[in-house]
C-alpha cells in the first residue's frame, strides 16, 4: 500500500463483508501532538476470541481464495511503523472497532493520499450501507452521513452519475477548506 | 463549506426522469477486484476510470460497476470481468486507467473485447 487511504478502503471492505449496515471512519489530525488517529467502526458480525487474536496473524484469513490476509497486517504495521498504535476490539453480534494512531511527523509515515476517492468508493459500491466519514484538522472540520444524504435523495440512488459528482465535490471541497494549508 | 441543499436540487431533477436505471438481465456488469491485492495493486484508480469513463460515455443505462473480493489471481491483479448477458465473461488482468479507457471504447461501447489485456 502506497497510501494510508488505500489502507482504509481495505479495511473498510473487511467491515462491509462483515454485513455492516453503519460503518463509521474518522481521521483526525492534531499537528500540535503531531498525531493522526483513523478509527474504523462497524456494526457488523464482529469476530469471536479466536479470531480477534489472530486477526493481526498475516497467515490467517477467513477467505478461501487465498491463504494469506494482508489488510488489517498492513495497516498495523503502517501505524507501528510510525511509532504509533493499533488496536482492534471485537464482539460476536456487535461489531468490529479498528484504531490506528499514526506520529504525523515520522520519516516512516505513508502519506494520507486520496481519502476523497476511497470514501467516494465506499460510499457509491456499498449503496445499501451508510457511512458518517468525519475529517478533522486541529480545529476544522467536517462530516458526511450517508443517513442524512440518503433522506434528502428519496429513494435516488448513490450511484446516479449526478449524485456521486455531488458527493466527490462534496468530500473533495470540504477536505480542501479543512487542510487549510495543511498537507497530510 | 459546501452543503447539502444542492443534493436537493439534483433529487428534484432526477425524480423528473422517468425510467431511471435498474439492473436486469440485459444489464453488462463491470466487476474489478477491490481486496487487498486489488488495491495494493491499483484497483481503486482503475475502477474510478471505469465509472467515470462510463457515465462520460451515457452508457450507465447498460452497464454497472461494482467490486468483489479477491478471485486467487492475485498476481494478476488489477483485475476487472466484463459480463455481457448471453456471453462468455472477459477477464481483463493487470489492468490501469489507461487499459480501462480502451476496454471502455472497444469494448463496452463497441462490443470488441481488447484481447491483448485478457487472462488466457
Amino acid at each position: 500500500m502506497t497510501e494510508l487511504s488505500l489502507n482504509v478502503l481495505d479495511v473498510a471492505e473487511n467491515s462491509v463483508k462483515a454485513e455492516a449496515t453503519l460503518i463509521e471512519i474518522s481521521v483526525c489530525s492534531d499537528t500540535a501532538k503531531d498525531l493522526m488517529t483513523i478509527v474504523i467502526k462497524d456494526n457488523g458480525k464482529g469476530m469471536d476470541e479466536e479470531q480477534l487474536a489472530r486477526v493481526c496473524d498475516p497467515f490467517f484469513t477467513t477467505r478461501t481464495t487465498r491463504k494469506v490476509g494482508l489488510g488489517v497486517s498492513f495497516f498495523k504495521l503502517a501505524a507501528e511503523s510510525t511509532g504509533g498504535e493499533f488496536e482492534i476490539t471485537s464482539k460476536k453480534g456487535v461489531g468490529t472497532t479498528v484504531t490506528a494512531t499514526f506520529v504525523i511527523s515520522s520519516i516512516d509515515r505513508m502519506p494520507l493520499g486520496d481519502m476523497t476517492s476511497t470514501m467516494h468508493s465506499l460510499i457509491t459500491l456499498n449503496k445499501d450501507t451508510d457511512f458518517v466519514y468525519s475529517y478533522k484538522v486541529n480545529e476544522r472540520g467536517f462530516v458526511l452521513d450517508t443517513r442524512e444524504l440518503r433522506e434528502i435523495l428519496e429513494g435516488v440512488p448513490f450511484d446516479v452519475p449526478d449524485v456521486s459528482d455531488y458527493i466527490k465535490e462534496y468530500l473533495s471541497e470540504n477536505k480542501k477548506e479543512t487542510d487549510g494549508d495543511i498537507i497530510l | 463549506m459546501k452543503s447539502l441543499e444542492e443534493l436537493k436540487a439534483i433529487r428534484e431533477k432526477m425524480q423528473g426522469q422517468v425510467g431511471m436505471r435498474h439492473e436486469d438481465e440485459t444489464t453488462t456488469r463491470v466487476v474489478v477486484g477491490m481486496a487487498t491485492c486489488g488495491i495494493a495493486s491499483g484497483a481503486r484508480p482503475v475502477l474510478n476510470a471505469f465509472v467515470e469513463g462510463v457515465a462520460a460515455k451515457g452508457i450507465n443505462d447498460k452497464v454497472v460497476v461494482t467490486q468483489t473480493g479477491c478471485i486467487g489471481l492475485c498476481q494478476y491483479e488489477p483485475i476487472v470481468e466484463v459480463m455481457e448477458p448471453g456471453k462468455e465473461k472477459v477477464t481483463y488482468i493487470k489492468m490501469t486507467p489507461e487499459k480501462a479507457a480502451e476496454v471502455i471504447d472497444k469494448h463496452l461501447v463497441r462490443g470488441q473485447v481488447v484481447a491483448e489485456y485478457t487472462f488466457k
